[in-house]
């Protein structure tokens, strides 16, 4: 006679799980909010056919071909010569440093041998870090090339170069010639896992506290909050360098990805973005009332760090609003770090321009953390 | 008792949103008293505690706990006051003698060692020392949480309902513990719901939406009230105690077992009454000793009406 199960029952939970979403403020914002935000924000930012990057150039012979081909990479829209006009000096340091992307150099005498059908070469270094992001360019660069030249000088050379390419374009890959891509992905992942489980911890770390009441307790005794916060936070710092060994060993053994900079350039660099996510994430455990509430917000921050950071896709193909806001997120900072070092052998200096935008996030979240921190029950 | 004063408030109120939980309580807590503080769920008594230890800040009034500014000087106020929460509040998942450790650490005892061995002896939790705290049961989690708010041998203990849902032997012999430290020079405030503690309290004060309605000694807060007591016993109990309901003079009428007891403000009315009433029932009557539980009752109906009729909220 009886059934299986009561619809009225059924009912009861649906009723009550809906009543306590609606009472939970921020998870009902979160499944609002995450769906909105996220899908207009990364389907607008995202693109994995970067245009417009930043380009040097060595230009040794000032004629009007050579003009059109750097004209003629310009028009491309793969390539912005914003950068200017650079000495061989300026442009590869600027190159490992990953202010431009690509550096082309047009050697002397170049329309002197053009003319001549000596078929002349000219040099285009791309920073092959992220393969991905300079694939398309690289591609397409022969034709560019042979268009500009053609273009501009269709009439004089039309005998001298029966369809062929008159200029000898040579490619070289900087940093991953061959184009590995776990070169890239796997001091990448460094960053994002760290990323994940340091924020996520501390997060908890606090909430955990309020949620089981100890807080009160905690409070009533003569601790501070720097001291409460410090003493919090310090054992995952500890945490995340057993991540960092973990994941350099795996990254040098089962992926031989080279090490070519210094380790202490790199540990160093990590001793501050490990600080600068775990005090986010006591910032984040002050502001949830809730471990789901602090899980919430990290995956929240998550999201954009893994999409806008350049880990899954080009930084420089996305727009320019999309880049500030990636600048603001440590995980950018820190991707290049690790890349700089690890694949290009930068040193303190070449790594200075991205630690000191760390350094500036781990005080502002900081002074948060502090701020939000209540001494007091009310 | 040396009549110093340990805790001295005047005005204290304290507001969430529109509601005035604490509104303009005033009182004085002397050395080596027990100080039992009353009153219904919800009146005020957990949120005057956490205003005299620095937990929340006063919305008015003022006050010192120990000579210290409750406003301005709660970092000293808790490095010599041991407060104890309603709610077991320490780590469940360290043993109890990494919890005293922990607590031991934060106050800065030194030896640590020495001042963890001698308050597990004192508590008789030295055989349970590397049992997880959530395994306990309440009355040793009780213990365990007592024994973490003396182990830096306060002055003031605040005690916030600190035996509910233990059982009797475990809260005599937490009462027996309170008496010994304040034999030593320890002043206790302690809330509670159970008469038989008010009772072991040299001094008990009565809340109700938040103000203070009654204070004295036991038998000053019974003589205050009042109200007189007859022990009805035998006859249909149920049967009488819906008569003597509808009585002029009765107040309240309550089922102790084969007893009811019956109180009212007029001796004499509620005398001829209750003899009225049980005429030809086979019950007898017989004048008793007012109880602390009828009193609290009473205050308890009276302050609600109070509020209600000066347009209060209803609940």
């Amino acid at each position: 006679m009886n059934c299986l199960f009561s619809w009225s029952r059924i009912g009861a939970v649906m009723a009550k799980e809906f009543i306590q979403m609606r009472r939970d403020r921020l998870t009902f914002a979160m499944i609002i909010g995450i769906p909105i935000v996220q899908l207009t924000l990364f389907g607008y930012a995202i693109n994995t056919d970067p245009k417009q990057l930043p380009t040097a150039a060595i230009v040794a012979d000032h004629g009007p071909i050579s003009r059109a081909i750097l004209a003629g990479l310009e028009i491309s829209d793969y390539f912005d010569f914003g950068a200017g006009t650079r000495t061989e000096a300026e442009a590869r340091s600027m190159l490992a440093r990953g202010e431009v992307s690509y550096v082309v150099t047009i050697p002397v005498n170049f329309e002197r041998k053009l003319v001549r059908g000596e078929k002349p070469q000219i040099l285009i270094e791309a920073d092959a870090t992220d393969p991905a992001a300079t694939s398309n360019a690289l591609g397409s660069i022969n034709e560019i090339v042979r268009r500009a030249v053609a273009n501009e000088a269709g009439g004089t050379l039309a005998e001298l170069e029966p369809g062929g390419m008159p200029v000898d374009v040579v490619l070289h890959r900087l940093y991953n010639p061959e184009g590995i891509t776990a070169y890239n992905i796997v001091p990448g992942l460094l960053g994002v896992i760290l990323t994940m489980t340091t924020i996520l911890m501390t997060a908890l770390a606090l909430t955990r506290e309020v949620e089981r009441g100890t807080i009160e307790n905690l409070m009533a005794m003569p601790a501070r909050p720097f001291e409460i916060m410090v003493g919090k936070i310090v054992p995952y710092i500890g945490f995340g360098f057993v991540q960092v060994g973990i994941i350099l060993i795996a990254a040098n053994i089962l992926f031989s990805v080279p090490m070519e900079g210094s380790l202490t350039v790199l540990l160093t660099a990590t001793v501050l973005f490990i600080a600068a996510n775990v005090t986010l994430g006591y910032t984040i455990s002050t502001l949830a009332r809730s471990q789901m509430q602090a899980m919430q917000m990290t995956f929240f921050f998550f999201l954009p760090s893994i999409l806008l950071s350049g880990f899954m896709f080009p930084f420089r193909g996305m727009p320019g609003w999309a880049q500030v806001i990636g600048e603001a997120i440590p995980l950018t900072h820190f991707l290049r770090i690790v890349r700089g070092v690890m694949l290009k052998g930068g040193g303190f200096a070449d790594v200075a321009p991205n630690v000191w935008p760390l350094m500036v996030f781990w005080l502002a979240v900081g002074t948060i953390a502090m701020l939000r921190y209540r001494r007091t029950l009310d | 008792m040396s009549g110093e004063i340990i805790v001295d408030i005047k005005g204290l109120t304290k507001r969430f949103g529109d509601k005035t939980v604490v509104d303009n309580v005033d009182l004085t807590v002397n050395r080596g008293e027990i100080v039992g503080f009353l009153g219904p769920n919800g009146s005020g008594k957990t949120t005057t505690i956490r205003m005299i230890c620095g937990l929340l800040r006063p919305d008015a009034g003022n006050g010192t706990c120990l000579g210290y500014d409750i406003r301005t000087e709660s970092e000293k106020i808790k490095l010599e006051v041991g407060y104890m929460t309603q709610r077991f509040s320490f780590y469940e998942d360290l043993t109890i003698r990494e919890n005293l450790d922990f607590v031991a650490r934060l106050y800065a005892l030194k030896p640590r060692a020495k001042f963890v061995d001698s308050t597990l002896n004192r508590l008789g939790l030295s055989n349970r020392q590397h049992q997880l705290a959530g395994t306990l049961s309440g009355g040793w989690k009780q213990r365990m949480a007592l024994a973490a708010c003396v182990m830096h041998e306060p002055q003031l203990l605040l005690l916030d309902e600190p035996t509910a849902g233990v059982d009797p032997k475990a809260r005599r012999e937490f009462w027996d513990e309170i008496h010994e430290l304040t034999s030593e020079g320890l002043t206790v405030l302690v809330s509670t719901h159970y008469m038989d503690e008010a009772e072991r309290c040299h001094r008990i004060v009565y809340i109700a939406y938040g103000k203070i309605i009654a204070r004295g000694t036991v038998a000053e807060v019974i003589a205050a009230s009042g109200l007189h007591t007859i022990v009805v016993r035998g006859g249909d109990t149920a049967a009488l105690a819906r008569k003597m309901k509808t009585l002029d003079g009765v107040e309240q009428v309550a089922p102790f077992g084969n007893d009811l007891h019956v109180v009212g403000l007029d001796p004499v009315l509620l005398e001829k009454e209750v003899r009225g009433a049980i005429a030809g029932s086979g019950a007898t009557a017989a004048e008793d000793a007012t109880s602390l539980e009828d009193v609290f009752i009473r205050l308890m109906t009276s302050s609600e009406d109070n509020f209600t009729s000066a347009g209060g909220r209803a609940s």
